[in-house]
C-alpha cells in the first residue's frame, strides 16, 4: 500500500487539478471567482498564487459564454477545467455543455474531440431552495458522449478527478456541497488514479446489495449499520461514475444477495436509479427474489423549508425502509 | 477617476463610473407624509435585514440569505415612482423590494424561517419571495433570470392592454437586476427582444460595484459607461444615485412616465454600495475597510433623515417614535415567524402541478419509501373516478 494523507474533500480536488497542471501546461482553470476569491467554496485556495492569473482565470458570471469557449479551446488541444459554482447554474450554459461538447467527436467524424472537465457542486441539502437544488445527474445521464463522475470520498475525489482531466472526453465532475468539508485518507502520489468505470465495494454483505454513488452513499452506509442490527445484512455498492457504469459489478452482488436497492438523489422518472433497475431486471431476472426497489428525491421540485427539504431527500430512514421491503422484513 | 458621492465628497472608484446627473434639487419637495412614509419603509427594511442576519446566526434561516443593507433607497424609491398595478421583479437579493412593495414583515420573515405563514409557505426561502396581490413576481436565485421575464411581463400588460382591451398600453415593469447580470446572455436577449418590441419595460442594474467578489470593471465592459449596453439594443438610459431616495424617486419618476407614455422600453445605471458581504459567509477580502467607510458616510438612511429634518418634515422625537415602533414591527415579525408551523408534510406534493388529475401523488414508482405522503399511486387519476 502507498502512504496516505489525510485531506479535505475540497483539497483533495484541489490537489488533484494541481498535480494535473503542472505535469501539463495545456491544463487550465476557468469559472466565476476561482482565482481572487480563492473559489466560492474555497476548493480552488491558493491555485492562483501557484499558477498565476493566465491558468487560473476568473470568468464573469457568463456560463454559456465561458463554457462554450472552454468547448472551443478544447478542441483546439487545451484541456480546460471549468467550475460552475453550482451545477444549478450550468443549466444557462445547456447548449455548449450537452449540444456542443459531447457531440463533437462524433459529428465531426472524429476529427475534433474535447478533452475538458466541468466540476462543481451538484445535490440539495443546504435549504438554497428549487432553483439552487439540482442533481444533474437525472437530466444530463441521458446524453451520450458525457462521463458522469461523483465521487462520495476525498480519495475518490482526488482520483477521479485526475482521470478526468486526463480523459479525452468531456467529463462531468459532479461534487456535493455537503462533502466538501469531508476529511479522509488519501493515497499520495502523482499517478494514483481511480479509473471509470468500476464500482467500489464499501461493506460486503449477504441479504441485500445498496447501489449508490455520491453524497448518499453515506446514508447507505448508515442505513446498513442500521439494520445489520435487525439481522439484515447489507451490501454497499458504490458506482463512483454512472457513465460509464460498472454494472456488471451490481449484477455480481445482485447474484449473491437476490435483492437490490438503489438510490440516487435525483428524481425518479427516466433517472440513473431507473436505467440500474432496468438492467438488473433484465440480466438479473432469475436472480432476483423480488422486483429493484428505488429510494429517490421526492418527485416534486426542492422546497426551502428545512423540515421538507429533509424529507425530499433520501434518507438513511427512507433506505432502511425499502432494505426491508425488498427483503420482505418489513 | 473618482465618483462623487452624494456628498459631493470623492468616494474609491467603485463603479468607475462617469458622474451621475443630479435632479431632485429643482423638483417640487413632496408632501411630508409621502416624506414620512418613505423614511419608515427605509428604516423597516434595514432593521428587516438586520434581525435577518441574527436570526441566520441562531440558524433560524437556512440557505443563502443577501441582504439589502445600504441599497435601501433604490427599492423605496423606485417602488414610490410607480403605481400599484405595475408588476415587478427582481433578483434573490429581494427582502427589500417584497418590503416596498407591501408585503407585510410577517410574511416575509415567515419564508426566510420556512414556514406555513411564508409568502410562498415557505417553500420558496430568501431568494424566492412572491406576492400576487402587490404584483411582485418573484426574487429570482439564477443571475440574470428575471432579465427575460421582466420582458415578457411588459409584454404581456401590452397585450392585455391593446389587444385585448383595444386601449392604450398603461402598466410599465420594473426589472431589477444586479451588475453581475449584465454579463449573462439572457439579458442581453431580453434587452434586444424589449427594443425590437418596443416593451414598456426598465432594466433597472442596481449597479452595487461588486458580483460577489468580483468588481465591476474585472467582469463587464464599459463599466464606466452602461448606458452603452443599452445603445445597442436602440434602448434609452438614464444615470441615477441610489444612495439618495429623491434622486432615485425623481429619476425613476421620469424614466417611468416616458415608458409609459411612449410605451418603450428603458435602461437604469442605479449606482449604489451593498454594505454587507454578497451573502452572510463573505469575508470581503476583495475590498479595504477604507472603502466601505467612505460609503457608509453617504447612507442613503442618514441623507434622507437629515433631508427631511431639514425640511422640518419630522421632527427628532417622530423619529425616535417612528424607529420605535418600526423595531417593534420587525420584532413582532421574528416572534411571528417563530411561531408559525412548520410546513405540513403534505405541502411537498402540493402546488406542483394545478392538480387537473386530482392530488399529485409522484410519478412511476411502485412505492416511494417516503412517508412524505401517504402512499402514492401511480394512476392519473381524475378526481372522483374512486381509483385513489
Ligand atoms: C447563472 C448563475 N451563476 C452564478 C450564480 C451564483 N451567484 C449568485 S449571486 C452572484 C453574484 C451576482 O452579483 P450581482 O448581479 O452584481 O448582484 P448583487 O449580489 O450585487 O446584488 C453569483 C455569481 C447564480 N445564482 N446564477
Ligand atoms: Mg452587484
Amino acid at each position: 500500500m502507498s502512504a496516505t494523507q489525510e485531506l479535505e474533500f475540497r483539497d483533495a480536488i484541489r490537489d488533484a487539478m494541481s498535480e494535473e497542471m503542472r505535469r501539463d501546461k495545456r491544463v487550465m482553470l476557468m469559472g466565476e471567482e476561482v482565482a481572487e476569491y480563492n473559489g466560492a467554496y474555497k476548493v480552488s485556495r491558493g491555485m492562483l498564487d501557484e499558477f498565476g492569473p493566465r491558468r487560473i482565470i476568473d470568468t464573469p458570471i457568463s456560463e454559456s459564454g465561458f463554457a462554450g469557449m472552454a468547448i472551443g479551446a478544447a478542441m483546439l488541444g487545451l484541456r480546460p477545467v471549468v467550475e460552475f459554482m453550482s451545477w444549478s447554474f450550468s443549466l444557462v450554459a445547456a447548449d455548449p455543455i450537452l449540444n456542443n461538447a459531447p457531440k463533437m467527436l462524433f459529428m465531426s467524424g472524429g476529427q475534433f474531440g474535447c478533452p475538458i472537465v466541468f466540476r462543481g457542486n451538484d445535490g440539495a441539502g443546504g435549504q438554497l431552495g428549487s432553483t439552487h437544488s439540482w442533481s444533474v445527474e437525472g437530466l444530463f445521464s441521458n446524453v451520450p458522449g458525457i462521463k458522469i463522475v461523483i465521487p462520495s470520498t476525498p480519495a475518490d475525489a482526488k482520483g477521479l478527478m485526475k482521470t478526468a482531466i486526463r480523459d479525452d472526453d468531456p467529463v462531468f465532475f459532479l461534487e456535493s456541497e455537503r462533502l466538501l468539508g469531508m476529511k479522509g485518507e488519501v493515497p499520495v502520489g502523482e499517478d494514483v488514479l481511480v479509473k471509470f468505470g468500476q464500482a467500489c465495494v464499501r461493506r460486503e454483505g449477504t441479504d441485500c446489495t445498496i447501489a449508490s454513488w455520491g453524497r448518499p452513499v453515506h446514508f447507505c452506509m448508515e442505513a446498513a449499520e442500521a439494520l445489520a442490527k435487525e439481522g439484515i445484512s447489507c451490501e454497499v455498492l458504490d458506482l463512483r461514475t454512472i457513465r460509464p457504469l460498472d454494472i456488471g459489478a451490481i449484477e455480481r452482488s445482485v447474484r449473491k444477495t437476490s435483492n437490490l436497492v438503489i438510490v440516487d438523489q435525483s428524481w425518479s422518472f427516466g433517472s440513473p436509479g431507473s436505467e440500474v433497475a432496468a438492467q438488473i431486471h433484465q440480466r438479473c431476472f432469475d436472480d432476483l427474489d423480488n422486483h429493484v426497489h428505488r429510494v429517490h428525491t421526492e418527485d416534486v421540485p426542492a422546497p426551502y423549508a428545512f423540515n421538507l427539504e429533509q424529507e425530499y431527500l433520501p434518507n438513511t430512514r427512507k433506505i432502511c425502509e425499502a432494505v426491508r421491503s425488498a427483503t420482505y422484513n418489513a | 477617476m473618482a465618483t462623487p458621492t452624494t456628498d459631493g465628497k470623492p468616494s474609491h472608484d467603485v463603479h468607475g463610473g462617469l458622474p451621475i446627473p443630479r435632479r431632485a434639487a429643482n423638483r417640487p419637495v413632496p408632501s411630508a407624509e409621502l416624506l414620512r412614509g418613505w423614511y419608515r419603509e427605509l428604516v423597516l427594511i434595514r432593521e428587516f435585514e438586520i434581525r435577518c442576519m441574527q436570526a441566520y446566526q441562531d440558524k433560524k434561516i437556512g440557505g443563502f440569505c443577501h441582504v439589502y443593507i445600504g441599497q435601501e433607497a433604490v427599492a423605496v424609491g423606485c417602488v414610490a415612482a410607480l403605481k400599484p398595478q405595475d408588476p415587478l421583479v427582481t433578483a434573490y437579493r429581494d427582502h427589500g423590494h417584497a418590503l416596498a412593495r407591501g408585503m407585510t414583515a410577517r410574511a416575509c420573515m415567515a419564508e426566510m424561517f420556512g414556514r406555513v405563514d411564508g409568502c410562498a409557505k415557505g417553500k420558496g426561502g430568501s431568494m424566492h419571495m412572491f406576492d400576487r396581490e402587490h404584483n411582485l413576481f418573484g426574487g429570482h436565485g439564477i443571475v440574470g433570470a428575471q432579465t427575460p421575464l421582466g420582458a415578457g411581463l411588459a409584454f404581456a400588460t401590452k397585450y392585455e392592454d391593446e389587444v385585448i382591451n383595444n386601449g392604450k398600453s398603461s402598466r410599465v415593469t420594473l426589472c431589477f437586476l444586479g451588475d453581475g447580470a449584465l454579463n449573462q446572455g439572457a439579458f442581453h436577449e431580453a434587452l434586444n427582444l424589449a427594443g425590437l418590441m418596443n416593451l414598456p419595460v426598465i432594466f433597472v442594474v442596481e449597479n452595487n460595484g461588486y458580483s460577489m467578489g468580483t468588481s465591476i470593471h474585472r467582469g463587464t465592459t464599459q463599466s464606466h459607461d452602461l448606458s452603452s449596453k443599452a445603445l445597442g439594443y436602440g434602448i434609452d438610459s438614464a444615470v441615477i444615485d441610489g444612495m439618495n431616495l429623491l434622486e432615485v424617486y425623481h429619476g425613476m419618476k421620469d424614466v417611468v412616465e416616458k415608458c409609459r407614455r411612449e410605451s418603450r422600453p428603458a435602461f437604469v445605471d442605479m449606482r449604489c454600495y451593498r454594505y454587507k458581504g454578497h451573502s452572510m459567509s463573505d469575508p470581503r477580502k476583495y475590498r479595504t475597510r477604507d472603502e466601505e467607510e467612505l460609503w457608509e458616510q453617504g447612507d442613503p438612511i442618514g441623507i434622507f433623515e437629515k433631508f427631511i429634518l431639514d425640511q422640518g418634515a419630522i421632527t427628532h422625537d417622530q423619529i425616535k417614535a417612528l424607529q420605535k415602533e418600526v423595531k417593534a414591527e420587525v420584532r413582532d415579525a421574528v416572534d411571528f415567524a417563530d411561531n408559525s408551523p412548520v410546513p405540513p408534510m403534505s405541502d411537498l406534493y402540493h402546488d406542483v402541478y394545478r392538480e387537473p388529475w386530482g392530488r399529485y401523488t409522484g410519478t412511476s414508482e411502485p412505492r416511494m419509501y417516503g412517508g412524505a405522503v401517504n402512499p402514492p399511486t401511480f394512476r392519473a387519476t381524475r378526481e372522483g373516478d374512486g381509483l385513489i
